[in-house]
């Protein structure tokens, strides 16, 4: 075709215009992110100590496994990492879960017209707006079993009838940081919906709606695809998230082993123990852990990054 | 079309559930805040004493205004420079077809993928040596690592979702890729923008670690550090009514926010409308 | 906004920063770091700022956070790049042994005036024979009660544990068959934290069980009398303590405690004033003893907690910050601290001082758990104490969720802290 030396000239030109706008996002991020995540890996090779950061030696794999007159050390060989690891993927499974049908069902009612909704998009707005550490202390103050109010209610309602020590058992523990976790990120999860929602062309709807469908039909068979690719982006930052969980974890439970998260074991490593070496292998191993998972999410999720416009 | 009286009730009931959900944590606050010394040991729901003293303390204690104000500079600047970042990446993730593609949007999101604060102690030394550590410039530079990749990825997502035949009528009338981004996808990408933009504003609104790390004086600091800061009269004391009252007071600004921009959150509909 | 204007602007404010700092010509700016923000930050600052007016120098005081876990990685990343932000650093009595390095030693700096404090304390603060900080204020576990339940029921404060959980339990059936069914009998930290820590090894050492590593680093905690405090506490829950309490930290246990929730209450000097304010409901019935013995042959004891001064070896001016830390520690200062904000001074002299007594009168009683607190092996571990902390904290954790016995659980612990110091601590 004529068209073609002329067009391939023209797509040429778009990728060198691409590459012109992608360069500043690329050149901020690198120089923000570049240093500290090279460092991590670098020093997970190392035996550093946070008391003297200039004097170490590369111990190669050491930190992940070695064998050492007759027992083995390491992240790797280290149970207390694994329940945290178990720990983690657990609580990501079951809040972003529960988040993401919440957050459904709340983007769905305020996508509807209903006279004060403005308002209430504010109001669910809130508990994202409450900084963490504020928000998780306040949740403690609340789940308190002798003066916190949730039992005071669920007395006076006649739920229970002895007060909850929520957050002291690991059983109940976990389970009120999910509910903590829910409360606080619902909102992001309904905002992200809301605005791919918000984005659909409204002319299916119209279709949908003259020929009288099911409206529980429609959102399963029209406007679930259609959200689908923003649905996925909300769900994997959400996981991105819960995968490194530290502040409500660390505030709300009694923080014994038992409800330690990835980055609670990473952070007591890198931090109170001073281990820079052991707590860098052991926040690298977070990151081949959480790389794997959302690999498999989005191949789970038919995600596909290279995805031409519609 | 009619709805029957039952789902209307059910629809309203629905809200009604989600509100208390959202908001029953954040009264429960505000009653705290108006009670002092002993009345915060208790667990009544209703507002027993009403006294502002906490507020006034929180105020007087310390430079709690420059501190809401760091905070405010901090969060929009964060958002300007991601949402122009972000949309400017978007556009060539989104839209150009190029090899590597996905291995690019990839590695981006690898870097949420570090604990924050396996990334604290590199950037400490970023930091450092820009020499801008006790400034706002740290925390605006810091929390990029936080921003970025999620305002790229979202943006890109909805970028993609647009319908091609825009950009190729454009083309043909000679107009340039900044033409195209500025004058035939912003306005379309509005509500994404403006939840992007929002949902990053609170990141760098209630960002602790960094805050907390990269500044040292108090009228550099931001408000969560401020409010961690807060104590009674010994170490192990927590002064509860203080707290309570500098979080309602912080959580304000962002309510009003969300009601100045949830118009352009909606106003997307129109979206439709071109393609059709 | 781009990435130049960021740079440059970012260079400006360093130029201007670096300015300010010139400006200040006659006397040397130190920056200190005392307590957070209210009435700490305020006593230290009045003392700062008395010191800068008689020398001529000038005084910045820094807040850190609250928690003092915090604050310890705070500290550490400063310390780490070796900053010279804060000269004299306010660290946990805990903390030698790990920031020890960063600080100068104090001891030429004193003028002997060291030897006025409590010899525990200054050996703790001095690591390989270098004195790292200087005493500032001591803190020591206490037992409070209350002492209008204990009289209406006809008991004494009682002198060992198992008194101590006997009294709990009769106090406690007796006050709810009269229907004060909220009642508990003991409520202390049980959280897994440093104050875990500090509960356990006083139930430990009352029973004449060691400190968990002796002063030669070897580990001595896995023995009969440990076993036997361990086990006594593991019954208290659910029995004379809520299962809450396996979650309490300082200020959840006084909530319990001040709203009359509780017959005794272990806890740290500070209840003192506000459980008898005006607005507690337990204000005038509140009875303070020193923490029980571990049967007749077991001793009182408390941990040893309490803040300390030392100065960065990164300081711009370490003898001026030095002189800061001398005229902070000592005799007049102190007792103006323990007037105003009823600190517990470090020197001996002062808990005979009638001004002070006249002050804070349980400091006269509590001389003895002051001066024979029973420390923490931070000094044995050094750098490793955190994790031996934690590995304890787990372990008395453990024992009290009934996850594990007494023996196992510090079977258990020998067992790892051993595999820990094989390398050296």
């Amino acid at each position: 075709m004529a068209m073609s030396a002329k067009s391939s000239e023209l797509t040429r030109a778009r990728v060198r215009s691409a590459w012109l706008f992608l360069s500043p996002m690329l050149v901020v991020l690198a120089l923000v992110a570049g240093w500290p995540l090279v460092r991590t890996i670098y020093f997970s090779f190392t035996d550093a100590t946070l008391s003297n950061l200039s004097d170490y030696d590369f111990i190669g794999f050491a930190n992940f496994i070695e064998y050492y007159e007759g027992e083995w050390y390491g992240v790797i060989v280290d149970p207390d990492w694994w329940r945290a690891v178990y720990n983690t993927i657990w609580f990501t499974v079951v809040s972003v879960g529960l988040e993401l049908i919440l957050g459904m069902i709340v983007a769905l009612t305020l996508n509807a017209a209903f006279p004060g909704r403005g308002m209430l998009r504010a109001a669910i707005l809130i508990p994202w707006a409450i900084p963490t550490i504020v928000s998780a202390q306040m949740w403690g103050w609340m789940l308190h079993d002798q003066f916190g109010v949730l039992n005071a209610i669920l007395m006076g309602i006649g739920i229970i009838s002895q007060p909850v020590a929520w957050t002291a058992s690991p059983d109940t523990a976990l389970w009120a940081v999910v509910m903590v976790d829910v409360w606080k990120t619902t909102p992001f999860m309904a905002l992200l919906i809301l605005a791919a929602l918000q984005m659909l062309p409204s002319d299916c709807y119209e279709a949908a709606r003259v020929d009288g469908i099911n409206p529980i039909k429609v959102f399963f068979k029209v406007t679930l695809p259609l959200i689908r690719p923003a649905l996925m982006v909300a769900i994997i930052f959400r996981a991105l998230d819960a995968l490194r969980i530290f502040d409500l974890i660390y505030v709300l439970t009694s923080n014994s082993r038992d409800t330690a998260s990835m980055s609670v074991y990473a952070r007591q490593q890198l931090v109170d123990f001073q281990q820079v070496g052991y707590g860098s292998a052991a926040s690298t191993l977070l990151f081949l852990i959480i790389a794997l998972l959302i690999i498999v999410t989005l191949m789970v999720g038919r995600v596909r990054l290279g995805e031409d416009p519609r | 079309m009619r709805t029957p009286w039952y789902a209307k009730a059910g629809f309203w009931l629905l809200i009604v559930a989600i509100v208390i959900f959202a908001i029953f944590p954040f009264y429960y606050a505000i009653v705290s805040s108006l009670r002092s010394g002993q009345a915060l040991f208790s667990s009544s729901v209703w507002p027993d004493s009403v006294s502002i003293a906490n507020y006034v303390s929180v105020f007087t204690g310390q430079p709690f205004g420059r501190n809401i104000l760091n905070s405010v500079v901090v969060a929009v600047s964060v958002v300007a420079i991601s949402l122009f970042l972000g949309v400017t990446a978007a556009y060539a993730l989104g839209r150009v077809t190029f090899r590597g593609r996905g291995l690019l949007l990839l590695t981006i999101l690898s870097v949420s993928m570090f604990p924050q604060v396996a990334v604290l102690s590199g950037m400490f030394e970023l930091v450092r040596a820009f020499g801008i550590y006790n400034s706002l410039w740290s925390l605006i530079l810091s929390n990029m690592i936080l921003t970025l990749p999620f305002t790229v990825w979202v943006l890109t997502t909805f970028m993609r979702e647009l319908p091609k035949e825009l950009e190729e009528a454009a083309f043909v009338d000679g107009a340039s890729p900044w033409v195209v981004v500025s004058r035939i996808f912003l306005p379309l990408m509005w509500p994404a923008m403006v939840t992007t933009g929002l949902l990053a504003f609170i990141v760098a609104w209630n960002e602790f670690l960094f805050a907390l790390t990269f500044t040292l004086s108090t009228e550099q600091r931001t408000v969560p550090v401020a409010i961690a800061l807060l104590t009674g009269a010994t170490q192990f004391e927590l002064p509860w009514g203080n707290i309570m009252a500098a979080s309602v007071t912080v959580t304000v600004p962002v309510v009003v926010l969300v009601l100045i921009f949830q118009r352009r959150i909606v106003s997307g509909l129109t979206a439709g409308a071109v393609k059709g | 906004m781009n990435f130049r204007t960021l740079i440059g602007a970012s260079a400006l404010a360093l130029t201007t920063a670096l300015a300010a700092g010139g400006a200040q010509a006659q006397g040397v700016s130190v920056s200190i770091s005392c307590g957070a923000l209210g009435q700490e930050l305020d006593i230290c600052r009045e003392g700062a700022e008395a010191w800068a007016e008689q020398t001529g120098n000038s005084v910045t005081v820094v807040s850190t956070p609250n928690s003092s876990t915090e604050r310890l990685a705070l500290y550490q990343q400063l310390l780490a790049a070796g900053a010279a932000d804060i000269d004299v650093f306010q660290i946990d009595v805990i903390w030698p042994g790990i920031l020890g390095e960063h600080f100068i030693d104090l001891a030429e700096h004193m003028d002997g005036q060291q030897d006025e404090h409590f010899p525990a304390i200054v050996e703790n603060n001095t690591i390989d024979g270098r004195l790292v900080a200087m005493p500032w204020f001591t803190d020591a576990g206490l037992l409070y009660y209350r002492s209008d339940l204990l009289e209406k029921h006809g008991f004494e404060a009682p002198t060992t544990w198992q008194e101590m959980t006997d009294t709990a339990r009769a106090v406690m059936e007796a006050e709810r068959a009269e229907g004060n069914d909220q009642l508990w009998g003991y409520v202390f930290q049980g959280r897994a934290y440093e104050g875990l820590t500090c509960n356990a090894l006083e139930w430990i050492d009352a029973h004449n069980g060691g400190s968990v590593v002796n002063p030669e680093g070897e580990v001595t905690v896995n023995n009969p009398q440990a076993i036997e405090a361990l086990a006594l506490a593991g019954t208290w829950i659910g029995d004379i303590s809520p299962e809450g309490v396996l979650n309490y930290a300082e200020e959840e246990a006084r909530g319990v405690f001040q709203s009359g929730n509780a017959v005794f209450m272990r806890n740290w000097p500070y209840v003192w004033a506000l459980a008898n304010a005006p607005d507690s409901p337990i204000s005038g019935n509140v009875g303070v003893v020193a923490l029980p013995k571990g049967g007749e042959e077991g001793k009182n004891t408390g941990t040893l907690g309490g803040w300390q001064l030392a100065v960065s070896r990164y300081s711009a001016n370490p003898e001026v910050a030095a002189d800061l830390v001398r005229y902070l520690t000592s005799y007049e200062e102190q007792k103006r601290r323990a007037i105003v904000g009823a600190y517990n001074p470090t020197i001996a002299g002062l808990y005979e001082d009638p001004e002070v007594l006249e002050a804070v009168p349980f400091f006269g009683d509590l001389y003895d758990t002051f001066v024979n607190a029973v420390a923490r092996p931070s000094r044995p571990t050094g750098e490793s104490y955190n994790r031996v902390s934690a590995e304890f904290w787990e372990a008395s954790h453990n024992v009290l969720t009934g996850a594990a016995t007494a023996e196992q659980a510090l079977a258990d612990l020998e067992s790892s802290l051993n595999r820990m110091s094989r390398r050296g601590w």
